[in-house]
C-alpha cells in the first residue's frame, strides 16, 4: 500500500512560471496573475505520475507533493 | 570493390562526428535553456516542453560527449590517455585547444550534478552552478574551431556560424525580454554577446584557417603548468 500525497504550494518560491498548471490541469488553476491555486490538495493515484512531473518541471522548485502521514 | 577513403582510424572519424553532434545539441540545449529561463510562450508548444526538452537533449549532448571522449582517447593517433576526459590542459596533443573541450566537459559535469541534485541542494545553489553552463559553451566552439579536424571545411564552418547565431540570438531575445533595469547585466551580457563572434572571427583568420595551423596548435600549450 502505498501512501498518498498532497501537493504544497512554496508561496515564498514561487514566482508563478505556470508549468504546473500545465502539467497538472486537474488539480492546479492559475489565478489572474499567473499563480497556481490548488483546486485539491489530495494526489489521487491515477495522478500520481502528473503530479511528479508538474513537481519536477517546476523552475523554483516552490511545488511539493508531500508524503502523507500515515 | 568499393574502398573507402578512410586515412586515420574508424575512431577519428567516430569522434569527430560525435564531437560536432555533441556541439549542436549543446548549442540547443544553451538556447532551450535561455529560452525557458525568459518565459518563452510560444503558441504551439508548451512551456514545459521546452523545459523537459532542455533536460533530455543535455543528457542526449552527455551521450554523444561520452562517445567523443572514448573514441578520441582510444585513437592509437593522438595517444592521448585518460587523464585528457577530466583534467583540462594537460594532453600531449593540442594541450590549449583540447583543454578548452575538457574544461567544457568538466563544467557540464558539474551542471548536469547539480541539476540531477537541484531537490537537494535549493534553487539558489543549483542556478549558481547552472551560470557555469554560460562559460562551457563558449569553450566547447573554441575547443572545436580550435582542435577540429574539420574547422577548414565550407559547412563546418557554416555549422560554427549557426550554433553562433542561435545562442548569440537567444541571448539577445533574453536580454530583450528582461525588460528595463538590470543594466549592468544588460550591459554585460550585450559585451559578451558581441564579443564571442568577434573574437571567434578574429582567431578563425589567425589562427585554424591560415596555413600551418596544425604545427603551432600543437605548439600551443599555456604557462601554468600546462603541456609539459
Amino acid at each position: 500500500m502505498t501512501r498518498t500525497r498532497s501537493l504544497r504550494v512554496d508561496r515564498v518560491a514561487c514566482t508563478g512560471q505556470g508549468l504546473c498548471a500545465e502539467l497538472l490541469p486537474e488539480l492546479i488553476d492559475l489565478d489572474e496573475w499567473g499563480y497556481p491555486v490548488l483546486k485539491g490538495r489530495a494526489v489521487p493515484g491515477e495522478l500520481r505520475a502528473h503530479a511528479r512531473r508538474a513537481v519536477a518541471a517546476c523552475p523554483r522548485l516552490a511545488l511539493h507533493a508531500d508524503r502523507d502521514r500515515p | 570493390m568499393t574502398t573507402l577513403a578512410l586515412t586515420g582510424s574508424p575512431l577519428w572519424y567516430a569522434s569527430r562526428a560525435s564531437g560536432t553532434l555533441a556541439l549542436i545539441l549543446l548549442t540547443a540545449v544553451v538556447a532551450l535553456g535561455i529560452a525557458s529561463g525568459g518565459r518563452a510562450a510560444p503558441h504551439r508548444v508548451g512551456r514545459f516542453e521546452i523545459g523537459l526538452l532542455h533536460r533530455n537533449l543535455s543528457l542526449l549532448t552527455l551521450v554523444f560527449l561520452a562517445v567523443h571522449g572514448v573514441t578520441a582517447v582510444l585513437d592509437p593517433f593522438a595517444r592521448l590517455g585518460w587523464a585528457v576526459t577530466v583534467v583540462p590542459f594537460g594532453a600531449s596533443y593540442r594541450p590549449l585547444w583540447l583543454g578548452l573541450g575538457t574544461a567544457a566537459l568538466d563544467l557540464l559535469l558539474a551542471v548536469i550534478v547539480t541539476s540531477a541534485l537541484r531537490r537537494r541542494l535549493g534553487v539558489r545553489r543549483w542556478k549558481a552552478v547552472h551560470w557555469l553552463a554560460y562559460a562551457a559553451w563558449p569553450l566547447a566552439l573554441f575547443h572545436g574551431v580550435g582542435t577540429g579536424t574539420d574547422t577548414r571545411l565550407p559547412l563546418q564552418l557554416w555549422l560554427y556560424a549557426g550554433c553562433l547565431g542561435t545562442v548569440v540570438a537567444a541571448v539577445w531575445w533574453r536580454s530583450a525580454e528582461a525588460g528595463p533595469g538590470r543594466i549592468a547585466g544588460r550591459l554585460l551580457t550585450a559585451v559578451a554577446a558581441t564579443a564571442v563572434p568577434v573574437v571567434l572571427g578574429a582567431f578563425l583568420a589567425a589562427g585554424p584557417l591560415q596555413p600551418g595551423w596544425a604545427q603551432r596548435a600543437a605548439a600551443t600549450t599555456i604557462l601554468l603548468g600546462g603541456g609539459r
